[in-house]
């Protein structure tokens, strides 16, 4: 296995806080191997950073194995950076090239505030899902697993969209940061199976509303989302989403 | 340290429906009263926070991600066992807990295993009706898998995310609670103390991570499900996150630590591919129902896999475990590809790994359902290696995964200290010295859908605590403790940082404390481990302040713990001279495998921390196994 090192000019946005006014600083980073990822580029440059008596950069990262959904950058302008189906944990540096001028940016959408550097605060995805994303029962006296059964097209429509993980890069990507995508796959994720069908026209109302006074944005059908979501998950769950809400709104 | 397990008198099948009837009950008018802080939002945390605030309960919940669905759990990929006999292949609850004692090389205490095995069942069940899109046959029915260590197709799994399905759908019950106003919950907030009053846990400290904030919480009780201590190692498959602290801080208030050296080497994961690396991938075990693991026959033989004819190959597990073959347990898995390597037949750089090859798999049934078996796991090894499974066999090599020790709990799951209660990955009962796969999220869920939502009560109705709030002076002393050593890291000014000190800590423990440990090297780790952990107190650098986000600090905090913690857990290893499970002491082995002196070490060891400098103590719990006999554990 060879191992290229790499000299890279990084572009790094900085904020002390939440309150503080935040700019792009640029960095040196030597000595980056191939095999690296990219966050492995970043503990790089932030044991530089130390090493000189200056403060890292602050990243949310938690798995580093692409499910956990933590890692939140904007790689040369593009949420995670690119290539399709990786989060930025999973981004080798075998794809960058020695010299290389790399941008790095946190989530921005006024929904996700910068708390610090690359970091922002996601909660308004909690919020959306405690407004609606669930199937109303409580622990206890569910009937047997195999009493209602549930054809395999649905149920791998259903984990075509449970498979969404949460990061936020869909709102990222949108010009109008909309978390259609985020929404719309939670509900797909639950209208899709037969426990999810009692409450599935109140669930889009419900998650549709609170996605609002979050402040995200309308979806106007560019499609960023699809191409930047890690788990590829397809924009067919937001003409879902639109359908059922439509339904809703009629009843 | 009173180490009474209270498992209920009578035959196994009938222990825990005469538990339940004997439990006492708080009504549902003072289960209001009574507030429960939990903290960890992983498979138990959040199933036992939404299941103990349905019943009433006001729940508290805090973790240190930025969302309650960012637990670890979430990164489980194989599957969820459960006795539900769906296959017709003869699997019933004892089978399961027969499967999962014996996995346990007989250190697991039979009574709560069974416990598990029984409400596996109900775990699936429940699960299904919250909508966990679980893998369906073309009937619609569920479809199963097997897992190493069983003859028996008892794993349920979604793709290779089963722990983050179930992990949503207990974080989808836990927001609902949150929607009704019934949990209240704190994310980026991480337990830096636990607070005892009058000999009872009573609540905790916690830094909020964004501003820095040190608050004190009190309640009634106080659970703690915050998961293993595997990056001890530095080097493992967990999460960065992931850390001892919670656990660490409630053993230096008096709860006892049990079996801290059963930590669990999984087989299969992507090899270390340089020193910068930050952690390990785990390759599901559920790949091992397939792929066939090999390496040549002949030591330092550098040709490509390809060029290697089938002749000098040794597909060494289905040589030496004929009826396990590749789906021997992690333990013994692990250990052969060890001893494989050490013998100079190791593959790749550095000679530390084995091949996983799917060839003859993909002759057998085609590309296509390879590819919907395990996609997105050749997917994920493509991405991090550069080399397409589907031609070139995978490398793989063991890696720390899991740890079975941890606090030690009654039948009750609550800690020697009255008030603790511990679930999940946190505590120590179910698994003995080796975990088998698909049992982490199943006994993740049964702590906390449907044990302590039960047992919590024989502490709440009987406690008679006076109720308290955090202005009680406990709590300040907290708060200050937790400040001081806060300030005493950022003190030291030192030159080294953070990482650099945790991942020698790791070395360390991985080549002395890993997969095969030695009296002579865990006697050489009491000294260097301490000498580092004087180090770091000298010349750690944290920059920044206590007063903003500040992940440096964040990390010191973890690691300091971990110093103190890994002192313990090679302590147990040296005391207990024997081999079981994942803990392999070379003195003791027969072929290779383990050997086990059931005459002296058929306990739970339980350590009491004294205090600084001083040494802890070790106690005992025994076990008793009247339904399964301990024999030699054997996979061939």
């Amino acid at each position: 296995m060879s191992d290229k090192k790499m000299k890279l000019k990084l572009h790094v946005y900085r904020q002390a806080s939440k309150d503080a006014a935040g700019a792009m600083k640029e960095y040196v980073v030597e000595d980056v191997s191939e095999h690296m990822s990219f966050l492995e580029m970043m503990d790089h440059l932030n044991e530089q950073l130390m090493n000189k008596g200056e403060e890292p950069i602050a990243f949310d990262h938690d798995c580093r194995e692409g499910i956990c959904g933590m890692c939140s950058m904007v790689i040369n302008g593009i949420p995670h950076g690119g290539h399709r189906g990786v989060t930025a944990c999973q981004l080798h540096m075998r794809h960058f090239k020695d010299g290389d001028e790399i941008f790095v940016e946190p989530w921005r959408a006024r929904a996700f505030p910068v708390l610090r550097d690359l970091v922002v605060d996601r909660q308004a995805f909690d919020r959306i899902v405690a407004a609606g994303g669930y199937v109303s029962i409580n622990t206890g006296g569910a009937p047997d697993a195999n009493a209602l059964p549930i054809s395999k097209k649905e149920a791998d429509l259903s984990m075509d969209a449970a498979a969404c993980i949460g990061c936020g890069a869909c709102v990222a990507a949108c010009k109008n940061a909309s978390a259609m995508l985020f929404v719309a796959a939670k509900a797909s994720h639950l209208n899709h199976l037969p426990q999810g069908e009692p409450e599935r026209y109140e669930r889009v109302k419900k998650m549709a509303a609170q996605m609002d006074a979050e402040g995200f944005g309308t979806c106007s059908n560019y499609s960023s989302c699809e191409a930047v979501c890690p788990k590829e998950i397809s924009v067919r769950v937001i003409a879902e989403f639109n359908r059922d809400l439509l339904k809703a709104q009629a009843k | 340290m009173n180490l009474d397990a209270k498992i209920p008198e009578g035959p196994i099948e009938q222990k825990w429906s005469k538990h339940k009837l004997a439990l006492p009950l708080v009504n549902p008018a003072n289960k209001r009263k009574h507030k429960v802080i939990i903290v960890g939002t992983g498979l138990a945390g959040a199933s036992a926070a939404a299941t103990l605030s349905e019943l009433g309960y006001q729940v508290e919940v805090f973790c240190f991600q930025d969302s309650p669905r960012r637990a670890h759990s979430i990164a489980a990929q194989g599957g969820i066992n459960a006795a539900k006999n769906y296959q017709n292949d003869g699997d019933s609850v004892r089978r399961l807990a027969y499967d999962t004692v014996k996995g346990g090389d007989y250190r697991s205490r039979e009574a709560n295993v069974y416990r598990l095995a029984e409400v596996s069942a109900n775990i699936i069940d429940q699960c299904v009706a919250q909508g966990v899109p679980f893998a369906r046959e073309y009937g619609g029915h569920l479809a199963n898998r097997s897992f190493g260590g069983a003859q028996v197709s008892r794993t349920f799994y979604a793709r290779g995310q089963t722990g983050q399905q179930l992990l949503l759908g207990a974080y989808q019950a836990l927001e609902k609670q949150v929607n009704a106003g019934a949990v209240k919950m704190h994310s980026r907030h991480e337990m830096l103390e636990l607070v005892v009053v009058d000999g009872h846990a009573r609540g905790i400290v916690t830094r909020d991570l964004v501003t820095g904030k040190l608050e004190a919480w009190a309640g009634d009780t106080v659970v703690l499900a915050t998961g293993g201590y595997g990056n001890v190692f530095y080097l493992s498959t967990n999460a960065k996150g992931s850390n001892v602290t919670a656990t660490w801080r409630a053993a230096k208030k008096g709860a006892g630590f049990a079996n801290p050296c059963y930590t669990q080497i999984h087989p299969t994961c992507i090899p270390q591919a340089g020193d910068y690396q930050s952690k390990l991938t785990l390759m599901s075990e559920s790949l091992r129902n397939d792929g066939r693991v090999w390496v040549p026959k002949k030591a330092g033989d550098a040709r490509k896999p390809a060029q290697i004819p089938e002749e000098e190959r040794d597909y060494y597990l289905e040589r030496k475990y004929p009826s396990f073959g590749n789906l021997a347990p992690r333990d013994i898995s692990s250990r052969a590809a060890k001893q494989v390597c050490d013998e100079g037949r190791g593959v790749g750089p550095g000679g530390r790994g084995v091949y996983l090859d799917f060839a003859d798999a993909i002759k057998r049934v085609g590309k296509q359902v390879i590819s919907e078996r395990y996609g997105n796991l050749f997917d994920m090894y493509a991405t991090i290696t550069g080399d397409d499974p589907y031609t070139v066999p995978m490398r793989i090599y063991p890696a720390v995964h899991y740890t079975m020790g941890g606090l030690w709990v009654d039948y009750n799951l609550m800690s020697n200290l009255p008030g603790l209660h511990v679930i999940g990955e946190a505590n120590f009962s179910d698994h003995g010295a080796n975990r088998l796969g698909a049992s982490a999220l199943m006994q993740g869920l049964a702590d906390g859908y449907f044990v302590l939502p039960y047992t919590i009560s024989a502490y709440l109705a009987t406690a008679k605590q006076p109720k308290l709030t955090s202005d009680h002076p406990e709590f300040k002393k907290a708060v200050d403790d937790a400040r001081a050593r806060m300030t005493k890291l950022l003190n030291v000014k030192g030159k080294r940082t953070v990482d650099s000190f945790h991942r020698e800590l790791g070395v360390l423990l991985w080549n002395k404390c890993g997969m095969g440990r030695t009296e002579k090297g865990l006697k050489e780790l009491l000294i260097e481990i301490p000498r580092l952990r004087e180090e770091f107190w000298r010349n750690v650098n944290v920059p920044g302040s206590a007063e903003s986000l500040n992940q440096a600090l964040e990390k010191a905090g973890r690691v300091a713990d971990f110093f103190e913690f890994a002192e313990v857990l090679v302590l147990d290893a040296l005391d207990r001279d024997e081999s079981c499970g994942g803990h392999f002491r070379e003195e003791h082995e027969d072929q290779g495998e383990a050997k086990r002196d059931d005459e002296k070490f058929q306990h739970v060891s339980v350590w009491e921390w004294k205090g600084e400098g001083q040494a802890p103590v070790r106690h005992k719990e025994p076990l008793v196994f009247e339904s399964f006999k301990p024999s030699i554990r054997s996979y061939k």
